[in-house]
């Protein structure tokens, strides 16, 4: 049962999906050819302009250091400060607008046609899931954040001269309350990895694969805005969306990897002594990029999923390895507390108005969502790629709600045990460190302390490695035009090119603090986006058969 | 078999005819083999359309070169750049093939080309590279 493309009628009532009709073909704007032996074919403008614009930028922080210093730093403040309001509203409303989703009849409609199955299994799929989106941030935040919140919460609440709060503490503080701040610091590190950045990235992973799955439009960002643009989407509309989201995705990623070398390197040094510096740094990239491009050359099934399943594995041994070694029964029973202290502070945490906790609602909210709003192109997008079959209601259970559990458990473990040893232990080493430390300083008051930072380094790695492969793959696709079976050689080319502006960007001054400053800025346009995604979503739903 | 290029199909005319030739005078059947993404692409804008797009192709192949019969295989792939080759060997293992023909030279031959020589490597029955000389 399928549509039959040249009928220009009314489908017919069997048909699979409803394709949308547009004399554009994917690949027209593609240039093909050969440089020597090596193929390419890529999406004329976007890819030139992507490339020429990323390197522009580099040029520019390495040539003027402290006034794109100044300027980003000047422009991430106005984002995350003047505008936490919209950040805060608007990743109010992916969460909602998911929700609705699973209650409404169209979440019985299947990505890529009624008669879809799903190309992976669960544990695949997750694994994918997981280690695209969060994993990095997972293994360092978990333990640092809700320690951070904890101990603002118990310092309360301080006002400066002019009447506005100078404290970082979450809502209201809880001042000497040992219990109450433990509950809040839980309940705001819950927030930030929950329900609403996983409703960023299913909001646009959605738009996507029903596009293309279910549409036949090509693989791109642009696709999702065909509801509104019609075919202007080919023109240059288009051509602005996919480049701005190519550039926020190798930006993004080669930040992440320039200061995942330093946390790795501080980690290394920790365990093993090997030395701080450049060089270090500059051969962790190297490794990080040499296996991900072994992984891209492997493909999605030998190579990306495999890599993402051994991560979900390790990290799985380590939680339960913490969990078990740790104040079990502390943390058990916390989980649970921990869960009901979210959804009792979910309202006043999510508020986008009259926040009183502004150093907490706009230094670390407002910059978590412009952060994962800024990665959303490219977590999304490949979530998309790997979530052909699943129906709606299926997507948006397994891409929110469970790991939003997964997310939950994670921080209750990790920040718990945290926790523990300072409250029961008085144990502050880890509370003292430098973030990167965080995670094996707190390990090590555990057994097997070596083991255990060793698989953490490991995991910490082969997260970068992981998140490297899938950007890769995400930015091949949108600089050819959409197309999945470009040759070889260009995921490589990306690979290699994210790499070397990772070390470009770490051997200059400020380089990466700069850029990284930039890239959550591109989190303010990316929010409209993400906004009329929702619209176009409803309006793509709405034709197409159910179940 | 013949593995199919749907994108490319004028470059694999000689392989195409040297494979109907070859069917006639064994009496022998073809079937023609093609691997897709699951997103859509130039050909088709799902793998479902790919398959009726490559049903069609295979039946027009009957009628224009007077073929006894033929068969249409999408193999569907998560990632074909990477995977055609192992995708190809099993779907010579699953039709049974007594013999591949291999058009070699088509636009992007540094994959074609070399996707020619890991199935006659890997193959358990015979290869025939055939190639197209109107470079």
């Amino acid at each position: 049962m399928t549509d039959d493309p040249d009928n220009q009628g009314i489908p017919a009532p069997e048909g699979a999906t409803e394709i949308i009709e547009t004399d554009y073909t994917i690949g027209q704007d593609n240039v093909e050819g050969t440089l020597g032996p090596i193929g390419f074919d890529i999406h004329n403008p976007v890819f030139m302009i992507s490339g020429i614009t990323i390197v522009a930028f580099v040029f520019y922080t390495l040539a003027l250091p402290e006034q794109a210093g100044d300027v980003f730093s000047w422009l991430f403040a106005q984002v995350t400060q003047g505008f936490d309001w919209f950040f805060l509203g608007a990743a109010n409303i992916f969460v909602l607008f998911c929700l609705f989703l699973v209650v409404t009849p169209w979440g019985s409609v299947r990505l890529g046609g009624a008669e879809a199955t799903p190309d992976y299994s669960y544990i695949g799929w997750f694994a994918m899931l997981f280690a695209a989106g969060m994993g990095i941030g997972l293994m360092f935040y978990g333990v640092s954040e809700p320690m951070s919140h904890f101990s603002t919460s118990l310092g309360g609440v301080s006002v400066g001269e002019d009447g506005v709060r100078t404290d970082w503490a979450p809502l209201g503080a809880a001042v000497g309350d040992q219990e109450a701040a433990i509950r809040l610091g839980m309940a705001a590190t819950i927030f930030h990895w929950g329900l609403h950045p996983w409703a960023i990235y299913a909001v646009v992973a959605l738009a996507l694969a029903l596009f293309s799955f279910n549409k036949g439009l090509p693989l791109t960002i642009r696709s999702a805005f065909y509801p509104i643009l019609g075919d202007r989407v080919w023109g240059w509309w288009g051509h602005v969306i996919d480049t701005l989201a190519v550039f926020a995705t190798l930006f993004g990623l080669a930040t992440s990897l320039g200061f995942g070398a330093t946390q790795a390197n501080a980690g290394l040094n920790h365990l093993f002594g090997i030395p701080i510096g450049n060089t270090t740094e500059v051969i962790l990239i190297s490794v990080i990029t040499a296996v991900a491009l072994i992984s891209v050359v492997r493909g999605l099934d030998g190579g990306v999923k495999i890599l993402s399943e051994i991560n979900m594995g390790l990290a799985f041994l380590l939680l339960a390895f913490t969990l078990i070694a740790g104040p079990t029964i502390a943390i058990m029973t916390g989980f649970a507390d921990y869960l009901m202290a979210y959804i009792q502070n979910l309202t006043a945490l999510s508020n986008p108005v009259g926040r009183e906790d502004v150093n907490f609602s706009q230094g670390w909210t407002s910059f978590y969502w412009a952060w994962w709003i800024s990665w959303s192109p490219f977590v999304g997008m490949f979530i998309a790629r790997v979530s052909r079959g699943r129906t709606v209601r299926e997507f948006v259970i397994c891409v929110l709600l469970i790991p939003s559990l997964v997310s939950v458990l994670w921080m209750s473990v990790f920040g718990g045990v945290a926790i523990q040893q300072v409250v029961q232990d008085g144990y502050t080493a880890a509370q003292d460190a430098d973030l990167p430390l965080q995670l094996f300083l707190m390990l090590e008051e555990l057994p097997l302390a070596s083991i255990t930072s060793f698989i953490g380094i490991i995991l910490v790695i082969v997260f970068f490695v992981t998140s490297s492969d899938s950007g890769s793959l995400v930015i091949d696709t949108i600089t050819a035009g959409g197309k999945v079976d470009a040759p070889v050689p260009q995921r490589v080319f990306w690979c290699i090119f994210e790499g070397a502006v990772a070390i470009v960007l770490l051997l200059s001054a400020g380089g990466l603090a700069s850029l990284q400053s930039m890239v959550i800025s591109t989190g303010l346009p990316f929010t409209i986006v993400l906004l009329i995604m929702c619209w176009c979503i409803l309006r793509g739903l709405m034709s197409e058969k159910r179940g | 078999m013949i593995p199919v290029d749907l994108g490319h199909v004028e470059a694999l005319e000689r392989a195409l005819q040297v494979g109907a030739d070859l069917a006639g005078h064994y009496g022998a059947e073809v079937h023609y083999v093609s691997v897709t993404g699951t997103a859509p692409s130039k050909i088709a804008h799902s793998p479902e359309e790919f398959r009726e797009k490559l049903n069609r192709f295979a039946a027009a192949e009957a009628e224009a070169r007077s073929i006894a019969s033929t068969h249409a295989h999408t193999v569907i792939s998560h990632d074909p750049s990477v995977d055609m080759d192992h995708q190809l060997c099993e779907a010579m293992d699953e039709i049974g093939a007594d013999l591949v023909v291999m058009g070699s030279h088509i636009p992007h031959w540094y994959e074609f080309g070399s996707h020619g020589g890991k199935l006659a490597a890997h193959a358990h029955c015979s290869v025939m590279i055939v190639r197209d000389d109107t470079r």
